[in-house]
Parts: C-alpha cells; sequence; structure tokens
C-alpha cells in the first residue's frame, strides 16, 4: 500500500483523518500515485494537479524520503521506500503566509 | 415567521447569520470551509435551502460547495463517485476552462497585461454565483480572469458562454488592482434572455439573446486614468445593481462616480451629486422603493477606507444626486474600514433590511433601512461578501 500525507484543507475537503492508504497498479511514480488518489477522492481533482495540463499547482510540493520530489518527472519511480510503503509520499502546500 | 439568513463570504471562512423578523437576536454559524476564501454564497431564489459557495485557496485553486438544506450540509456536486457509469464526470464541479473551441470562431487567448502587453487568460477563482430566477440548478459563476460561465446541473459541471470573452474589445481588456474578476451578474427578471454583466476593469456588458452576444454598455461613463476617458471599454466599474420592478434603470459605482442610466445601459449620467467622494465598491437597491439606493463612499483609490475615520452610509432617495449620510450606530472616530463590492445586502421585509460587512470583520444591519445599524458581530475575518435571503 502507497501510504499519502495531504495537507490539513485537502484532508478537510476529501473527509480523510491522518494518512491516504493506496493501491497503485504497476509502475509507483507521482502521476500513478496523484490517479489513485484522485480515483478515490473525486473532490481532490483540479486541487494538486491542474485540470487541463495536469500539471503541480504552483504552490503544491511533493516531498518523499527527505526529498523534495516536485521537479522531477511525474513519470520517474518514486523511492522504494514510498512503493513498499516504508515512507510516505507528502502532499505540502508551499510555505507562503496566508 | 419570517427569518432572514445572511449569507457572510470572508477570506477565512463562510458564516451564516440567522434571525427572525425583528433583526435583533441572532445566530451565528460557522465558520464553514474554515482557512480558505470565501469570495461568494448565494442562494437560489426559488430554492432558498439551495445555496451555492465559491471556496477558494491560492494553493488549492477552485472549489465549489452547495447545500440542499439552508447551509447546515454542504458536498462538492459531483466530488463523489457516482455509480452510474452515463452519469456526469465526477470531480469536475471545480473545472473552469475557457472555451478555445473551433465554434467561437476565435481562439481567445490573451488579453492587455497591465504594462499594455498581451497575456495569456488564466483562470484563477470564481468571484460571483448567480442562481437563475427561475431553476435551481442553473447558477451563473463569474471567474477571475474575467469570463461568464454557466451549470445546468446544480454545480456539477461548468461551460463557459465564450461570446462575452470573445467580443471584439476581448483583447483590450486589463485587470484592475485587483484582478481581472467578473464580479457582477444581474439577471432581467422580466426578460429572460437579458443579463448584464461588469468586469474590472473593462466595463458592463449586456446580452439580450441569453448569453450568445454581448455589447459593451458603458457609453456616458468617463475615466481619466485610461488613454481615451470615453472610450467603449477599459473602465472599472465596481458594482452595478437593478431594482426588479424596473430593470431597465441601473445604478453603478464606478472606480470614481456613481452612474445612473434609465435604457439599459444605452446611456448613463453621473448622480454622485453631494457626496463627500464618489469612490467605493458596493451600491444597493432599496426592495421596495426603486429610487433609494446605497453606497458606502470611501477615501480614495490610493487610500482604500472610509474618510475622516467615520464609517458612513449614504442614502440617496431620489436615484442619485441628493444624498444623506447614515450614522446612526455606526463608528464615528477611528474607523479605517472598506467595504468590498459584494459586501452589501438587503432582505425583502416589510421594513426593507439594509446589510453590509467590513473588512475589519464587522457586519452591520440596519432593520429600517439605513436610520439605524447594530452589529450583528464584529470579529470575524475580512469580509469579502454578504447576501441576504429572506424566507417565509
Amino acid at each position: 500500500m502507497i501510504r499519502v500525507v495531504l495537507p490539513y484543507h485537502l484532508r478537510t475537503l476529501a473527509r480523510v483523518d491522518g494518512e491516504v492508504l493506496l493501491d497503485v497498479a504497476g509502475p509507483v511514480t507521482t502521476r500513478t500515485v496523484l490517479d489513485a488518489l484522485e480515483a478515490r477522492y473525486p473532490m481532490l481533482k483540479g486541487t494538486i494537479r491542474e485540470h487541463e495540463t495536469g500539471r503541480r499547482r504552483a504552490f503544491v510540493r511533493f516531498f518523499a524520503c527527505r526529498e523534495d520530489l516536485s521537479h522531477e518527472s511525474p513519470d520517474n519511480p518514486l523511492p522504494e521506500a514510498v512503493a513498499s510503503g516504508a515512507e510516505p509520499f507528502l502532499v505540502v502546500g508551499a510555505t507562503a503566509g496566508g | 415567521m419570517t427569518q432572514v439568513r445572511v449569507l457572510v463570504g470572508t477570506r477565512k471562512g463562510a458564516f451564516i447569520l440567522t434571525s427572525d423578523g425583528h433583526r435583533r437576536n441572532w445566530d451565528v454559524q460557522g465558520p464553514l470551509f474554515a482557512g480558505w476564501e470565501i469570495y461568494h454564497l448565494k442562494g437560489s431564489p426559488v430554492d432558498p435551502n439551495r445555496i451555492y459557495a465559491s471556496q477558494s485557496s491560492s494553493w488549492f485553486g477552485q472549489i465549489i460547495q452547495r447545500s440542499d438544506d439552508g447551509g447546515r450540509t454542504w458536498t462538492i456536486p459531483g466530488g463523489e463517485k457516482l455509480p452510474d457509469p452515463y452519469g456526469p464526470p465526477a470531480g469536475m464541479s471545480n473545472k473552469f476552462v475557457y472555451d478555445t473551441s473551433p465554434e467561437t470562431g476565435r481562439p481567445l487567448t490573451t488579453h492587455q497585461w497591465y504594462d499594455g502587453t498581451q497575456h495569456p487568460w488564466e483562470f484563477k477563482r470564481i468571484w460571483h454565483l448567480e442562481p437563475s430566477l427561475t431553476d435551481p440548478d442553473v447558477v451563473y459563476a463569474g471567474a477571475e480572469d474575467a469570463a461568464l460561465f454557466r451549470s445546468t446541473n446544480g454545480g456539477q459541471s461548468w461551460q463557459e458562454l465564450p461570446g462575452l470573452r470573445g467580443h471584439s474589445s476581448g483583447p483590450q481588456w486589463a485587470p484592475g488592482a485587483g484582478g481581472m474578476g467578473l464580479h457582477t451578474i444581474l439577471l432581467d427578471p422580466t426578460n429572460p434572455k437579458r443579463i448584464y454583466i461588469a468586469i474590472s476593469s473593462a466595463g458592463t456588458f449586456r446580452t439580450d439573446d441569453g448569453g450568445e452576444t454581448w455589447k459593451p454598455i458603458n457609453r456616458g461613463l468617463k475615466s481619466q486614468y485610461i488613454p481615451d476617458p470615453d472610450a467603449e471599454v477599459g473602465h472599472c466599474v465596481h458594482r452595478i445593481a437593478l431594482h426588479p420592478s424596473r430593470p431597465n434603470v441601473l445604478f453603478m459605482q464606478k472606480h470614481w462616480d456613481i452612474m445612473r442610466t434609465d435604457d439599459a445601459g444605452e446611456n448613463w449620467r453621473e448622480v454622485s451629486g453631494n457626496l463627500p467622494t464618489d469612490f467605493g465598491f458596493p451600491i444597493e437597491v432599496h426592495a421596495h422603493e426603486p429610487d433609494t439606493i446605497y453606497v458606502v463612499p470611501i477615501k480614495s483609490d490610493s487610500e482604500h477606507y472610509v474618510p475622516e475615520g467615520k464609517l458612513r452610509v449614504y442614502r440617496s432617495r431620489t436615484g442619485g444626486e441628493e444624498w444623506e449620510p447614515l450614522t446612526n450606530g455606526l463608528p464615528q472616530s477611528n474607523c479605517y474600514v472598506n467595504v468590498l463590492r459584494d459586501a452589501m445586502a438587503v432582505d425583502s421585509l416589510d421594513s426593507c433590511g439594509v446589510y453590509f460587512g467590513t473588512t475589519g470583520g464587522q457586519v452591520y444591519v440596519s432593520p429600517d433601512a439605513g436610520d439605524t445599524w447594530t452589529a450583528i458581530v464584529r470579529d470575524l475575518p475580512a469580509v469579502v461578501s454578504v447576501e441576504v435571503q429572506t424566507l417565509p
């Protein structure tokens, strides 16, 4: 199972507490994880990635295993620790006041 | 027993204030959607328990929320998985995509930027939601960057009415200081084909064919901050309002100037009269007196707060020109708040109630058409919008 940690406002929107656990078929990448996340929680479509382009929204970041994966290709394999469920995939709102 | 329900959008959530017809004791519900910017909430005139809300965030974008029980519970239309494979797609209620289809006849890709260069259209948020006067599933949405969208399925999905942005003047439209928002949508209760909209800072437009084609209606507006003060478009219209009994008469709070038209926008004339300053944002019409209008003068476009530290609503009972300050119950010293364009509304009780919210978080009510005021709440986040529902 893939573990995903969402920021507070997206947890509220999806009405979940704590981590989200996802089954991801095939290679575990940012794209496949987010596809699985949006399939489970359709209300999150457009909140992490733009509807039309599928690009990461400007103020959203992706972290895992103490690394910033925000600028990696969404089709790169995520770290093995994420694929195995040992470490979570973090969706983070960029620190920008508010 | 008659009830009023005040829908308040703020920078950090929504609040619902309810009272009986006396409008003295209030229940406060909220914050709803805590921490999100709520630009606007509005109820359906034909089904008051159907309320739409625009929820947005710089981080996570646009969300549309809907309540079918008067604001007690909320759902994201289409946000849940739908069992019917032939049903509308899920998770599309926040998908506002500018129409670039061949049918529009033009790519609609750029508008004027602050520096006069062309800039791509970029969806940022929904500023205003206007439910249909006849169908609770139909609702219009005014977007930044300026465009008009419509949903016919209760907010589950949205389509642009591209004729507006496709008007030949579209590439000349430019954002105001607050962005290029389509902030006002007025539906003519006597003519379902006629809609008025206003954009900062393009101006006012009207359709007479249900949104297919649009014409600028800005003749008579003068704006010294644009190269041609009498231009067809480019005026920073802050708000327009009408009385349902007389939909050809519109009142306008422009960047500077209070304006009036008696011919559905074909010609405007200034009616600022004796106001201490004619800069401001909201303008509203009394529920039962079509020539009684309200504005909140603001010091200037450089100093967005009330002049002299005094919060004064001004009322004209003559459709403009002659104005009187309304101060009873409002702070008259050391007050430096603003009242934003969508943050004033009226109820339709016999003694018309007037409501407005401030950037300081106060929501005021006058149950006697402006003669006396009291604060319903004083310490909300900055208020962006106020709407009122009068319930049987």
